[in-house]
């Protein structure tokens, strides 16, 4: 233990020196847990880097590593950036967050920021992006546009981040069509083209005539332009090489603002450890250009809703909601807490089937 | 749960498509395989191929010159295995994966401009008439070429390893280089263009995922498709006809599990995306009594000493 | 024409000799991939042997390098015994995430009880859940002979999607807020393979690979059973004049690599990783096989193959971050490597030769 805390302390020593060294440029370090060019999470992940660069020019020097398995790797490449001389990290995947915590206690001086995580320290942050304001939108054009009353959803992993934003969807398509029916997939992959691909067209010949999915490639997008009379909305990027049809609209993750405003907070010194759960309002989730396939009323209520979502005036879990098993969950009026909603592990009624696992 | 929801006509055809890929790169390997060669890197050609298919046929504007690159890029890659494991005699098994590697690594570089680009699409067969038939017309006449492609192939194979004299010198090498080399037949040369042909149809295969089946570039998109084609070879034993029936029963339990979950049948997802793999490890079990097929000199390393 | 003429006895100078020839072949091929993509070849070569060795933090590489190494060693030399014996067991990646979860489970099971028997439990445990599932192929091979290439390779997606399952499941952390993954065992102290002197990179799994290294040596040299492996690899038929039996040899070799296997995880979910989670398994099954034939199944080249992988792994990440090189890049650097190491290994068993030959 002894002879840990002496080289950990070595350690720091030099990361300070050269940090030291390094005074006149701020460096941030971004680990992915996927390839730049995934064209979805880690995709728009760079483009946020990129931002921050176009942001400030020289006065800040980002490194990045693709491909970082979650687990050792991770730790190391975070410590082989702190030790030269990163003095931001962002770590963009939830399987990153025990590293993090880790990596972060030996750096004391270097920020860490935690994508998806609930873990935080003095110098590690968490963020995330609440996906399900944009599922609400979704859900409501979804629940409007389809004729046969029946969507399809393409899910991951069963997991909140997902089942929350199942529910959001089917809360607000269900309110502008009772007879709506929600068919779920779970892929059990984020990324796998061919298998999204497969479950995009099985929903569809099953009836389907809308597409949401919750992983990260456009296979289901390319499945739906070939089959006539079917919509779908982009995920993670904005995938508008499918509009105006099948992709209506999409959710965008804009990680920009929040990179750029946590890079000037070191530059100033102003940094704190913080919890940020952002949405439409400050721009975190972004909506995709509405197309012109969607009737203009409808269009103007989607956005009149993104409004009001932005400005707080609603949230897309307001009671009365029941549980799927009918129990109460919230009454009229309630808002859901953010805890709930965080670890969400239930569908609202009117679901069909179990989550898996 | 809506059972009726599940349209089979729909399910047959779809599980065409989602089991072309794996017959292309299984029917390549196949004959590799019955020369002796055992060539472990079926996904490092496949992915190679996926993107040499899909960036000539972005450039080009054209679905079918993006499958011949496709198939000139898979062989181009195998060739590397080939001067591995024939002229240097390494290891086939090392080899393969070494390839494997190198594919995906190579993929990604390739591919670096093309991601969220949209590929031309491909034409499908439209027959008047057959095309808008009840159940046949989906089933039979509704697909693109390449589907057919890997059918026609299959048959070629077939007919080649059966009636053919190259069918027969290709299994003589495979039964024993040694015997074959001794009757004159130039041992290496035959491996090298079956190891080729190996890699034009895992290119084949690899573009049919990146043109058509998904069509987009993203990489490592072949996502382990190679791998399963290396165990429909065997799950085939090496006869091409049990290949194609091996790949639509492998597309099919893939679809058929999608198709189950999405009428609501509550089924262990995990568990039944294990069931392909268990049903060929049964397969496999229940075939074995059935020794015929297999190359004697499978993955073993030919010198010609004297 | 060139022709090839087989040694009659493998050149130890080219032995020794290649690796070092196929090292400097990489660099200057890899060198010209890095320049085509505009980085600084010289500067990327460095980065990649030479940082990780003996740059300025070498202080944290080097510990890392047996980190990551270790699993590999530990893999390789079980798969070894079986490639010698024409035994090929491609499912290792399936054995390590069993021996992981199996192993997992059992330190779970007793949290948040303390004791000294907790992690020799879980230790037993691994091993014995790696062994179990390479027994599948195992038995299938004896009783059926069904093809153990295939099997052990189905039975890895297999043990990937009860990876998924036990993470999202049974192993999943009570107190994660529904989150996937398991409780962390770094942070459970009588099941956390802690390392045995602070900051070496010295942990159980470490210990076990070099014990594995030797007793693979001592094995395959001094002990009638790697005589019998050697022989029935080199000669089946006379190994079973020898009185060889085929099925026993069969077990012992798929069930040695598959628990050395399952070690490998439960020494890496306890340690290092921390925690069960859906992408736990990073590939070291796999790359363990090409660490086997670099290593030519021999103990003490498996484990400085091994230590090449890792450098070329942790090398190559800080080339990224500090050069801006792709992942795919490195991935290139590292096929071409392989490439070399295997095709100039020709040069160890044979002699190169000009020779005139007149067509018939």
């Amino acid at each position: 233990m002894k002879l840990s805390t002496l080289l950990t302390g070595a350690a720091v020593a030099l990361a300070m020196a050269t940090g030291a060294m390094a005074q006149d440029k701020t460096k941030v370090g971004f680990v992915y847990v996927g390839p730049v060019g995934d064209g979805g999470w880690t995709y728009e992940h760079d483009q946020g880097r990129k931002a921050v660069e176009a942001e400030f020019g020289d006065a800040v020097e980002t490194v990045y590593v693709e491909n970082v398995a979650e687990g050792p790797d991770a730790e190391r490449v975070m410590t082989q950036m702190a030790l030269n001389g990163a003095d931001l990290i962002f770590t963009t995947s939830f399987g990153f967050m025990d590293p993090t915590i880790n990596v972060a206690a030996k750096f004391p001086d270097v920020k860490f920021e935690h994508a998806t995580g609930y873990k935080r320290a003095d110098n590690v942050s968490t963020y995330s992006a609440r996906f399900y304001e944009g599922r609400a939108i979704q859900g409501h054009i979804a629940g409007k546009m389809t004729q046969s009353n029946i969507i399809g959803y393409i899910a991951s992993y069963p997991i909140p981040e997902v089942i929350r934003g199942i529910n959001s969807a089917f809360l607000h398509a269900r309110k502008v069509n009772p007879d709506v029916e929600f068919k779920i997939i779970w892929a059990y992959t984020w990324f796998d083209p061919a298998k999204e691909a497969d479950a995009a067209k099985a929903l569809i010949e099953q009836g389907a005539d809308v597409i949401l999915q919750h992983t990260d490639s456009t296979a289901p997008q390319a499945a739906a332009a070939e089959a006539e009379g079917v919509i779908t909305f982009g995920q993670a990027s904005d995938m508008a090489e499918y509009a105006p049809l099948p992709r209506v609209s999409s959710i965008i993750d804009d990680w920009a603002p929040y990179y750029i405003a946590r890079t000037r907070a070191v530059m100033d010194g102003t940094w704190v450890s913080t919890d940020t759960w952002d949405g439409i309002g400050p721009g975190m989730v972004a909506i995709g250009e509405i197309s012109d396939a969607v009737p203009a009323d409808v269009k103007a209520e989607a956005l009149a809703m993104k409004a009001a979502i932005g400005s707080g005036a609603y949230h897309p879990f307001t009671g009365p909601i029941n549980k799927q098993d009918g129990s109460a969950w919230l009454a009229e009026g309630e808002v859901a807490d953010d805890g709930t909603l965080a670890g969400m592990n239930f569908y609202v009624e009117g679901l069909e089937g179990d989550i898996p696992g | 749960m809506d059972l009726t929801a599940i349209n089979p006509v729909l399910l047959v055809a779809s599980l065409m498509v989602a089991a072309t890929p794996l017959l292309l790169a299984a029917i390549g390997e196949l004959v590799v395989e019955k020369s002796g060669v055992l060539n472990l890197g079926v996904e490092g050609m496949m992915i190679v191929g996926a993107i040499c298919g899909f960036a000539m046929a972005v450039e080009s504007g054209s679905p079918m010159l993006g499958f011949a690159a496709a198939a000139a890029g898979g062989a181009l890659l195998s060739l590397l295995f080939a001067l591995l494991t024939q002229v240097a005699l390494a290891n086939q098994v090392a080899s393969g994966l070494a390839l494997t590697l190198f594919g995906l690594g190579l993929s990604a570089l390739l591919g670096q401009g093309y991601v969220g680009v949209k590929p031309p699409p491909s034409p499908r067969l439209d027959l008047p008439g057959l095309s808008d038939l009840p159940v046949v017309g989906p089933i039979l006449f509704g697909h693109d070429p390449i589907l057919y492609l890997g059918v026609v192939l299959t048959a070629c194979v077939w007919v080649m390893l059966k009636f053919t004299r190259a069918g027969l010198i290709l299994r003589a090498v495979g039964e024993s280089h040694d015997a074959a080399h001794a009757l004159g037949y130039p041992v290496v040369r035959i491996r090298i263009l079956a190891i080729m042909f190996g890699g034009a149809c895992a290119g084949l295969g690899g573009a049919y995922i990146s043109l058509i089946r998904v069509p987009q570039w993203t990489e490592g998109m072949t996502a382990g498709i190679g791998w399963i084609a290396l165990a429909l070879v065997v799950f085939a034993s090496w006869k091409p006809w049990r290949a194609l029936l091996g790949a639509y029963l492998f597309g099919g339990v893939t679809v058929m599990q999608l198709n189950l979950q999405a009428a609501g049948v509550a089924i262990p997802v995990e568990y039944l995306a294990m069931s392909p793999y268990l049903v060929t490890i049964l397969v496999l079990v229940i075939l074995s009594a059935d020794r015929s097929g297999a190359p004697a000199a499978l993955g073993r390393i030919f010198h010609a000493s004297n | 024409m060139i022709v090839l003429e087989k040694r009659p006895e493998p050149s130890r100078g080219w032995s020794l000799a290649t690796p070092v020839v196929a090292v400097v072949a990489t660099m200057i091929f890899g060198g010209i991939v890095f320049g085509l993509l505009g980085t600084n070849p010289v500067a990327a070569i460095a980065t990649i042997f030479w940082e990780p060795l003996f740059g300025e933090f070498a202080f944290y590489y080097r510990p890392q390098l047996l980190v990551k190494g270790a699993p590999l060693v530990l893999i390789a030399i079980g798969l070894s015994l079986g490639f010698r014996a024409g035994i090929w067991n491609i499912g290792a990646e399936g054995q390590y995430i069993v021996g992981a979860l199996s192993g997992a489970a059992i330190g779970l099971a007793f949290y948040p009880a303390e004791g000294w028997y907790i992690f020799p439990l879980m230790v037993a445990g691994g091993a014995l859940g790696g062994w179990a599932w390479a027994m599948i192929p195992g038995l299938l091979k004896v009783r059926f002979g069904t093809n153990e290439i295939l099997v052990s390779l189905m039975l890895v997606y297999v043990a990937e999607q009860l990876l998924a399952s036990m993470s999202l499941g049974l192993l999943k952390n009570p107190e994660g807020f529904g989150f996937p993954g398991s409780r962390n065992l770094q942070q459970y102290p009588s099941a956390h393979n802690a390392e045995l002197i602070a900051g070496t990179g010295m942990h159980w799994g470490v210990a076990t690979a070099m014990i594995a290294v030797i007793l693979a040596y001592v094995l395959l040299n001094r002990h009638m059973l790697g005589y019998q492996i050697r022989l029935t690899g080199e000669a089946p038929r006379a190994a079973r004049f020898a009185g060889v039996r085929p099925g026993r040899l069969i077990l012992f070799c798929l069930g040695v690599s598959g628990a050395l296997a399952g070690l490998a995880g439960l020494f890496e979910v306890s340690g290092p990783a921390g925690q069960v989670s859906i992408d736990f398994n990073v590939g070291y099954g796999f790359t363990a096989i090409i660490v086997a034939f670099l290593g030519r199944l021999h103990p003490v080249g498996i484990l400085l193959a091994g230590l090449l992988m890792a450098l070329t792994y942790i090398g190559g990440e800080i080339a990224q971050s500090s050069l801006g090189l792709p992942a795919s890049a490195i991935q290139v650097f590292q096929g071409m490597l392989l490439f070399f190491l295997l095709a100039l290994d020709v040069l160890t068993n044979y002699r190169i030769r000009l020779v005139q030959r007149e067509r018939s």
